[in-house]
């Protein structure tokens, strides 16, 4: 019993201190490998830790001549493809991290970590980008939504023997390719009325407006127009992503410094470890061997904690990270609670057993119920959608769930096992002298 | 005093009575000339600007500046930021309607203003005009760049009010959840008890944002809303003893000797745990960047009051409100006892 005691608790410690570096370093088995909570499949820094740009837009409705009427809610549809449309042109810029949400009320929100220019960016999520190939009488041939298969930006000479431009290659659909042909083909007869052109016109404004002097039946085209390298690049992102079904006005444009960023972090986890550390020093002077068993399971509770954010890529922002080193200091409030009432049935005289297992027993209801109040803070603090704060109550409410668990399961676990060693001395489960410990005025 | 806790219960009271009174007092000085609260632009709407202008500077002459580049009446926030040479300056909505190419005023049209104004497929606003001109005021005099401007802010002031409505909405939710929970594990005065008892945190904790002058914002509400679950926590493990002990109650002990003696044998871990608690949160205090700092103050602050009143008043006001009920409910039947004798 005694020895078998030992050995547990070893195989405890060794997996806890397994889980911690897995968690915070990394692994690499065959086929499976995680880089780390820090690593590049880790958690996320927040928008706060990498710096970036914070861009809220509202749906309106505007008149023919492009003025706000008023704000309006898009229906679901619309707010859905709304978000894959901005989701497309993040990703096409290539800002993976961007986190997209929307309101009841037509808001959508756009956060692009790493992104420094706000103006740019509300520009290119905000343009409707709604693009159409115009005859010279303003009669739509072609629109871009649902003729065009592809639009891609290239650099380069459209003709042999000019200059290299930037312009944007569309690619045609089968039967947008006969429109196209039949359309150029009208232009190219009215040469006498001067009215020999195709306008590419994008969001009521003309782009380009080529000269057409023969019919054109080809599976593509270029447009060109005053293009810089980015503006082609942009409007084949914009093309390429489909135009917005609703038009949109910023209704917030934050820019969050990056400075913050990499000091932020560091100095956070320093804080957390220079604390996890002076808590279990605490633990073992407050409790003893109890108190060491709860620094075990509170090594086990962080490994946890970190493999959690780390495996489902956690938005970690500054508020996240308060949530965590809260809720460290807070996974052993159970554990005080336990102990202290070890203590007191061990100053009623009962043996070292049976005070540790009627601990544990009447302190359950304590446990359970000031934790479930925290869990519901947590719950109505996710529901309420505030962006700042659903990744604190993320952290704080997986935290105080985690430490139920460490504190009930894996703490009485240990504690059986320190019971199996058999030891007798009194004292290293309860200090002689109680100075918090309010037991003895009743006793 | 600390042995016949109910007994001085309204001593204990005096203490967070002053520290609210002296937050109100802050509050009706700032009133005064900056509003009762410090709140961030995300509240109120507006345009908050964190700008290095790698040099000392004068915060009248900064003010100044703004009130050259902007319409007249408007009430710009000058303040320090985390080194002498870090302005932020917080400048109110003007409201979000779009500028038109003749409305712009003429002074303000430098080249660069100009360019972006033609650039029809983006939507401008007055505050974008307004953040324009003081960010290009400051760049004339201060030889700064782009690179110097730490962060810029903006969100209309229908946004912010929506947050604003958002939060207060949810914090009362969580709470009349909390009181729910309770009513239904403990008793109803239990749960008033300690709802009471969270209000007064939750009013400490605003006496610290109008005594410092915190900038108040959305993670107010993250810190206000984990001072109301830790201070839930402590009440309830007192309230929890107090079930215990009810249930074992001898007849010569009274309500209030025995809610005495439930917060005396808790006490050890209302302690530990708040030490525990506020070790982590102090070094985050400590080792943290200015934002996190002000985040990190008001919940030391809230954390404590937590405890604070959980162990002196939640629970010894509630044994003086039973008690009374108790013995209101003894001299009831006394009387019809009476009234049945007579007959």
């Amino acid at each position: 019993m005694k020895n078998k005691s030992i050995a547990t608790l070893t195989i405890v410690v060794l997996a806890a201190l397994l889980l911690n570096y897995v968690a915070f370093f990394g692994i690499n088995i065959g086929s499976f490998e995680y880089g780390g909570m820090f690593g590049n499949n880790g958690i996320k820094k927040g928008i706060d830790l990498a710096g970036g740009s914070v861009i809220t837009f509202q749906a309106v409705e505007k008149d023919a001549n492009g003025n706000k009427i008023g704000d309006i809610v898009p229906s679901n549809e619309d707010m859905t493809s709304l978000k894959g449309i901005f989701d497309l042109r993040m990703q096409a810029e290539g800002y993976t991290e961007a986190r997209i949400s929307s309101s009841d009320d037509g808001k959508i929100t756009v956060e692009i970590p790493e992104m420094q220019d706000t103006d740019a960016a509300a520009e290119l999520l905000g343009t409707t980008a709604k693009l159409t190939f115009n005859d010279a009488d303003g009669n739509v041939i072609l629109d871009a939504g649902t003729d065009l298969k592809s639009a891609s930006y290239e650099f380069g000479a459209t003709e042999q023997g000019t200059a290299a431009t930037h312009h944007v290659k569309v690619e045609f659909n089968p039967d947008a390719r006969q429109k196209f042909a039949d359309a150029t083909r009208a232009a190219a007869a009215r040469v006498s009325e001067g009215k020999n052109y195709i306008a590419i016109v994008k969001d009521g404004e003309i782009v380009s407006q080529p000269s057409v002097s023969k019919e054109i039946d080809e599976s593509s085209c270029v447009i060109t127009g005053q293009f810089t390298a980015d503006s082609a690049r942009q409007l084949a992102n914009q093309i390429q992503s489909g135009s917005l079904p609703v038009d949109l006005e910023i209704a917030g444009a934050n820019k969050v410094g990056a400075e913050l960023g990499p000091d932020a972090l560091k100095n956070s986890i320093i804080a957390a470890a220079i604390g996890l550390l002076l808590i279990m020093i605490f633990m073992i002077v407050m409790y003893r061997l109890p108190g060491l068993i709860a620094d075990i399971s509170l090594l086990i509770y962080v490994g946890l904690m970190a493999l959690i954010m780390g495996l489902f890529h956690f938005n970690l922002s500054l508020s996240g990270i308060a949530g965590i080193v809260l809720s460290i200091g807070m996974a052993v409030d159970a554990d005080c609670i336990i102990f202290e009432r070890v203590k007191e049935e061990m100053r009623l005289g009962k043996t070292i057993r049976a005070s540790v297992m009627s601990g544990f027993d009447k302190a359950f209801s304590a446990i359970f119920d000031s934790n479930v109040t925290t869990i519901i803070t947590c719950i109505v603090l996710i529901l309420s959608k505030i962006s700042t704060i659903t990744g604190f109550a993320w952290t704080l409410g997986i935290g105080v769930i985690l430490s139920m668990f460490t504190a009930i399961v894996i703490t009485k676990f240990l504690m059986k096992q320190l019971l199996g060693i058999g030891i007798e001395n009194r004292s290293l489960f309860c200090p002689a002298k109680a100075k918090k410990g309010g037991a003895e005025a009743n006793v | 005093m600390f042995k016949n806790l109910t007994k001085n219960r309204w001593k204990f009271a005096i203490i967070p009575a002053l520290i609210i009174v002296a937050g109100a007092i802050f509050g009706f000085i700032h009133q005064s000339n900056e509003g009762f609260f410090n709140f961030d632009v995300e509240f109120i709407g507006g345009t908050r600007m964190e700008i290095d202008l790698k040099q000392a500077f004068n915060n009248d002459e900064i003010a100044q500046l703004v009130q050259e580049s902007t319409p007249e009446n408007v009430n710009a926030v000058i303040q320090k930021g985390n080194t002498d040479t870090t302005v932020i300056i917080k400048v109110p909505s003007l409201g979000n309607t779009p500028v038109t190419a003749e409305a712009a005023p003429a002074e303000g049209t430098d080249a660069a203003a100009a360019d972006t104004s033609s650039n029809a497929n983006q939507i401008r606003t007055v505050d974008d005009e307004m953040r324009e001109n003081i960010i290009n005021a400051l760049k004339d005099k201060y030889q700064i760049t782009d690179d110097n401007i730490i962060s810029v802010n903006s969100a209309s002031a229908s946004f912010g009010k929506e947050v604003q409505t958002k939060a207060i909405l949810f914090t009362l939710i969580a709470i009349v959840c909390i009181l729910i929970y309770i009513a239904i594990r403990f008793e109803w005065r239990s749960a008033v008890m300690a709802v009471i008892a969270l209000a007064i945190n939750v009013l400490i904790m605003a006496s610290v944002y109008t005594i410092t002058y915190i900038p108040l914002n959305t993670t107010f509400i993250a810190a206000m809303l984990t001072v109301i679950g830790y201070s839930i926590n402590n009440t309830i493990v007192i309230f929890d003893r107090i079930r215990e002990n009810m249930k074992l109650r001898k007849k010569n002990e009274t309500i209030s000797e025995m809610t005495d003696r439930s917060i005396l044998e808790t006490m050890g871990r209302t302690i530990n745990s708040t030490i525990t608690t506020l070790i982590t949160i102090v070094l985050i205090y400590i080792l943290g960047a200015s934002t996190i700092k002000d985040f990190a103050l008001p919940l030391i602050v809230g954390i404590i009051a937590g405890a604070y009143t959980s162990i002196f008043l939640a629970s010894t006001f509630w044994a003086v409100w039973k008690e009374s009920d108790i013995q209101a409910k003894a001299l009831a039947a006394q009387d019809r006892k009476n009234a049945r004798k007579k007959k």
